[in-house]
């Protein structure tokens, strides 16, 4: 691994034209031998595109590929196989009623006599490869079964069967916690020690800079920066990225609680799987503060927003918004009752995809006198006003408010579920992963959003999953485990003591 | 009570059993037809159609040439193109695939009324000789085992045919590469794509081969069981078979065992003169049972994850 020796992978001149976007423009893309390299930029920015031309997926109008010195024509994913390029992609290629040991071999798999699957060879070829890189998996557990880590472990393991030497990871951490995001850290740099090249695509800056050795930053199709990791920082990539300086640090002012908005008492309920997700919530939420919940995803985050939205039926407890008991009152009520809902899941439950943005805009408030004529016949005009004004208000990026949400980019679609929830002037907002998926420069828009909120004295409920929006946004942060608050902690609590109390460690007796 | 009786000593007669493995073997070959194109990712409703046209190239190539052979693998060979039609639509052009499967069992029927009409005019399409029938085979030896010589060993040959095609399908399925890989294009195509695999020849394939194995299943109907050509002579087996498939939750014994059970419901019609019960209300047992196993009384079960879901190479 001298410095002197060819680049491993050396993209010259691409350049790709699809239906109205120039995808890559005259991109110059290297990386060496045995070094980690980070490839960032906004959703849409082409990096996926510039990743799929190198794994053969899409084939570009121009430009050479040079692979170990050699230039190479790449036309498709056999190809690049062969070359020793492989990919574990964002949305993996597994199979989950299979056995791990069957995804692995899928497509090279070993077969004795005329032609059955070799269960044995399977077996001892995954053993070798596990053994080599300490990637431990059982070869004859059902992919389904596995954790998201242990899957994409699967993923890297199938990737290296096939004889990779350059790892493509698209967005790697996007589906893991942080523990899963520490292990995969770990097996990154045991790769590279034993001799393997990895490129890393990601827009989680902190993991970028924490884990790559160098970094290419992309915008528009183009590349706006090639940086040395020990040499950048946060500010410096964002900037690139978006083309504008970032405030990456949430601006805001001390919160100033007032009254109790809404008292959760001891509330139960059960997941979709019949199973109790949550069990015993308690907390208070103030006027004009934001309490923050941190947890590993799936520790009844998702349930509790759905039960106090009106989404989910409460098996105990109860709920009081301001002395009103809403426990068991419906989503429609709940609205009119002034209570705002971001839903997680923004595709499925936040926005009727077929539908324009003007009619999103006026989703679960078209019956009232604003949008409709004694809730029957729709007031279009005033709905397209409103529409109009949000997308001005919002920021979102669109050619006009017909066009459906469908063809917004999932940033853009998320500003129109926000606009419209914090357009009602709720009492009280819910916020669920409100940046998931999101760029950075939208990201920064949301929060600035919702910390208006709640100077405007809302109360507000955030749950997400990234750790440091927990942290920058929340004015107090309750850490939920296993359908439990275990602990309301402040705002400049370590993230080490946050970590632990997440994975149920730490947690002090008779806390929230 | 008699009715009771009457069908507890219907059950021990060797007759009944060899007429339901007959029965069940009819519905078997399109059923494992479906598990085939199933587990490939391509829904398969088409079967009726395909049987029908089987059965009626069969009788035309027999009436033609009078060699049976040849004829089976006419049959075998248009339920083959009808299934090539549904691949075509499917799988290169995507359409929605119930509405092609729909549209070829309605294509099915009508062609061979208007060829019946065409080529034998508006007569009957013509019997055919016992020499020009698939024979029955018996086993020597075998077929001197008391009770089960008879159900097992004295058999037309397509029966034999089926069972040895139930092995080797669920062999190929679950216990080779090819079957792996077929499997893997009806779960998640994209990884099968990205793994190198060949997913528009693999789909093509397994629906082709439905197609074969109901025109060998139309071929028995009207040159094994039957003798001559009648239009619409498949009676909803397809449809019978499509529910085994379901009810076996795609695997190829578990449709053998459906495929018993109401070729049971058909033996025990076929045998109503021994039973005081309307054969008019015996002769829906069959459909009868389909319904119950289409309702979901069976539980549920969980058909291939792509399935009915045409592949967009370089989609998500």
């Amino acid at each position: 691994m001298s410095e002197s020796s060819p680049l491993a992978v050396d993209m010259r001149g691409i350049t790709k034209q699809f239906p109205g976007v120039l995808a890559n423009n005259h991109v110059d893309f290297s990386v060496r031998h045995g070094e980690i390299h980070a490839l960032v930029g906004e959703n849409g920015a082409g990096k996926s595109t510039l990743m799929n031309i190198l794994y053969g997926l899409i084939h570009p109008d121009s430009g050479e590929i040079v692979i170990d010195g050699k230039t190479v024509h790449i036309t498709g994913p056999r190809d690049a196989i062969g070359l020793g390029i492989g990919m574990v992609h964002q949305h993996f290629m597994l199979i989950p009623v299979f056995s791990v040991g069957e995804n692995i071999m899928l497509g090279r798999e070993p077969v004795t006599g005329p032609d059955f699957y070799d269960h044995s060879h399977a077996r001892a070829a995954i053993a070798d490869l596990t053994k080599s890189y300490g990637l431990a998996l059982d070869p004859d557990a059902r992919m389904g079964d596995l954790p998201v880590g242990l899957q994409q472990r699967a993923e890297i393991v199938k990737v290296l069967y096939r004889g990779a030497n350059i790892l493509i990871l698209d967005e790697p951490t996007g589906v893991l916690t942080p523990q899963e995001t520490k292990e995969l850290f770990v097996v990154l740099r045991d790769l590279v020690k034993s001799g393997k090249t990895i490129i890393f695509i990601s827009h989680k800056l902190k993991e970028v800079l924490e884990i790559s050795d160098r970094i290419t930053v992309m915008r528009r199709g183009k590349v706006v920066g090639h940086l040395t990791t020990r040499e950048t920082n946060e500010e410096e990539i964002a900037t690139l990225m978006v083309g504008r300086e970032v405030l990456l640090r949430v601006d805001k002012k001390p919160a100033q609680p007032g009254a109790v908005a809404m008292k959760v008492e001891d509330l139960t309920a059960s997941s979709d799987r019949s199973v109790p997700a949550l069990k015993g919530v308690s907390f208070d939420l103030r006027y004009g503060e934001i309490l923050g919940i941190a947890g590993v995803e799936g520790n009844g985050q998702s349930e509790l927003m759905e039960v106090l939205a009106g989404t989910r039926r409460a098996t105990g407890g109860r709920v009081v918004l301001a002395d009103r008991d809403i426990t068991t009152m419906d989503a429609n009520t709940e609205r009119d009752a002034g209570v705002a809902f971001i839903p997680e899941d923004r595709r499925g439950t936040g926005l009727v995809l077929g539908f324009s943005i003007a009619e999103n805009s006026i989703l679960g408030r078209e019956r009232t006198a604003t949008f409709s004529w004694h809730e029957f016949v729709l007031r279009l005009v005033a709905i397209r006003n409103w529409a109009m004004r949000l997308v001005k208000d919002y920021d979102i990026r669109t050619p006009s408010i017909d066009v459906a949400a469908r063809n917004l980019s999932g940033g853009n679609q998320q500003k129109v579920i926000v606009a419209r929830e914090m357009g009602s002037n709720p009492k009280v907002l819910l916020a669920a992963q409100p940046t998931r998926g999101v760029d950075i420069g939208a990201i920064e828009f949301i929060h600035r959003q919702i910390v208006k909120e709640r100077d405007a004295g809302a109360a507000v409920l955030l749950v997400s999953a990234e750790l440091d929006e927990v942290r920058s946004l929340s004015d107090r942060i309750a850490v939920m485990y296993e359908g439990k608050i275990v602990s309301i902690e402040p705002p400049d609590t370590p993230e080490e003591r946050l970590g632990l109390l997440m994975t149920g460690g730490g947690a002090r007796a008779g806390a929230a | 009570m008699t009715v009771l009786t009457d069908i507890l000593h219907l059950l021990f007669t060797a007759n009944l059993w060899q007429a339901t493995l007959a029965a069940a073997v009819l519905l078997l070959l399109p059923a494992l037809g479906g598990v085939v194109s199933e587990r490939s990712g391509v829904v398969n409703i088409a079967m009726e159609g395909m049987m029908l046209t089987g059965a009626f190239f069969g009788v035309v190539a027999d009436l033609a040439w009078h060699n049976v052979w040849a004829a089976t693998g006419v049959a075998i060979l248009a339920g083959g193109m009808m299934a090539s039609i549904h691949a075509v639509v499917s799988i290169q052009f995507r359409a929605d695939q119930i509405v092609s499967g729909i549209a070829i069992n309605i294509f099915a029927g009508g062609l061979t009324v208007f060829l019946v009409n065409r080529i034998y005019g508006l007569q009957d399409v013509g019997h055919l000789g016992q020499s020009d029938l698939l024979p029955n085979l018996n086993i020597p030896g075998l077929e001197q085992i008391p009770f089960f010589g008879k159900v097992l060993f004295q058999q037309n040959v397509v029966v034999y045919a089926a069972l040895v095609l139930l092995f080797l399908t669920h062999i190929v399925l679950f216990r080779t590469r090819l079957g792996l890989r077929i499997r893997a294009v009806g779960e998640h195509p994209q990884a099968a794509d990205t793994a190198g695999i060949n997913v528009f020849m693999l789909r093509y394939g397994a629906v082709i081969t439905s197609g074969l194995f109901s025109g060998l299943a139309g071929a028995f109907l009207a040159i094994g069981i039957s003798n001559t050509f009648v239009p619409g002579m498949t009676d909803g087996r397809g449809y019978i078979a499509l529910a085994a498939m379901i009810f076996g939750k795609w695997t190829p014994f578990g449709a053998f065992i459906a495929c018993l059970i109401f070729g049971l419901g058909e033996a025990i019609y076929a045998n109503n003169s021994i039973i005081h019960v309307s054969p008019y209300l015996l002769s829906m047992l069959p459909y009868l049972l389909t319904l119950i196993v289409l309702a979901g009384l069976v539980g549920r079960s969980t058909p291939p994850a792509a399935d009915g879901l045409p592949y967009v190479p370089g989609s998500e």
